[in-house]
């Protein structure tokens, strides 16, 4: 691949790599939390507590997958 | 308003962590190639680091401040739950050993003249590499808080440190505990990158700025739960003697 678009994809790699990184559910889960949290917001319902929520919940379902499994 | 003291704590935190591996690689590559090449190699590299955080702090400092801590606590807690991840795994694996692995004084020596350019590439590589993370910490955290000269100060601050004690003790910098180290600043970045991304969205945090010392004490009492229990799930998987 040419220099520019190596280039390119490189930062979009690191990009990647510095935003998703290994499991990219945890990072779609506080997407989908903001936005969730925005609808509360919007109808006025406390949204606050829903992030905090999804994080411990995520970092648990995460470390699971990522341990090994008894045979 | 996040004050000045948090914003240096955790970014002198977090560049240390990445500091440990780029001055074992620095102090490796001078120790073996030659100082001259591999510091100007290393001064290079900080050189294209501080262009980075300026330009990009330049950009983030013309976002209004709202929209601004939605993007950096969006993108603080993800970055920040990796971190966290991998702090529980390393620490609960691990506990305080620092990152081992071969020495790299074991490479082979250099007796050329002039300017040795692999010692220059090694250099200019392992800071570049390992700080450009660092970097964009810096400047989303310090952009967050309002703070970035005072991110700046504790990110450099940290590479002085961790390089002082790399030059005058190399030995000692591979025994500093990292994992835990990660796993603090896992959780400092959660912590303000959840605070943040809901203030972002214009939702108003119970207690203001008190809710920051809660979210803390959640995120310390979920890391110490994960540790015990992947520490407990390893120790169901080893065979018995």
């Amino acid at each position: 691949m040419p220099p520019p678009f190596s280039w390119i994809v490189a930062i979009l790699r690191f990009l990647y790599e510095f935003i998703v990184g290994d499991d990219w559910t945890m990072a779609a889960a506080v997407a989908i939390g903001l936005i969730l949290s925005a609808v509360l917001n919007a109808n006025h319902i406390a949204g606050w507590w829903l992030i905090p929520v999804i994080v411990v919940l995520m970092l648990g379902i995460s470390l699971r997958r990522a341990s090994p499994r008894p045979r | 308003m996040t004050g000045l003291i948090p914003v240096f704590i955790t970014t002198f935190l977090a560049s240390a962590v990445e500091a440990i591996e780029m001055v074992t690689i620095v102090v490796g590559v001078g120790a073996t190639r030659g100082w001259r090449s591999t510091l100007i190699g290393a001064a290079s590299g900080f050189g294209v680091l501080a262009v980075i955080v300026v330009v990009a702090g330049a950009a983030l400092s013309r976002v209004p401040i709202g929209p601004l801590r939605l993007i950096v606590g969006a993108l603080l807690l993800t970055f920040g739950l990796q971190w966290f991840r991998k702090g529980i795994m390393r620490v609960a694996a691990r506990g305080l050993a620092g990152i081992g692995g071969q020495d790299p004084h074991e490479a082979a020596e250099w007796t050329g003249p002039g300017m040795d350019w692999t010692a220059w590439f090694l250099a200019f590589k392992g800071v570049v590499l390992e700080g450009l993370e660092v970097a964009f910490i810096v400047v989303t955290f310090g952009a967050g808080a309002n703070h970035l000269v005072g991110a700046a100060v504790g990110g450099v601050g940290a590479v002085v440190v961790v390089g002082g004690v790399g030059l005058l003790l190399h030995r000692s910098v591979r025994r500093i505990p990292r994992s835990l180290l990660q796993l603090i600043v896992g959780i400092l970045l959660t912590t303000f990158g959840t605070f943040w991304g809901i203030e972002g969205l214009g939702i108003e945090w119970p207690g203001g700025d008190a809710a920051i010392p809660g979210l803390l004490i959640l995120y310390v009492a979920t890391a110490v739960i994960y540790i015990t229990l992947e520490r407990n799930r390893a120790l169901g998987l080893r065979p018995a003697a």
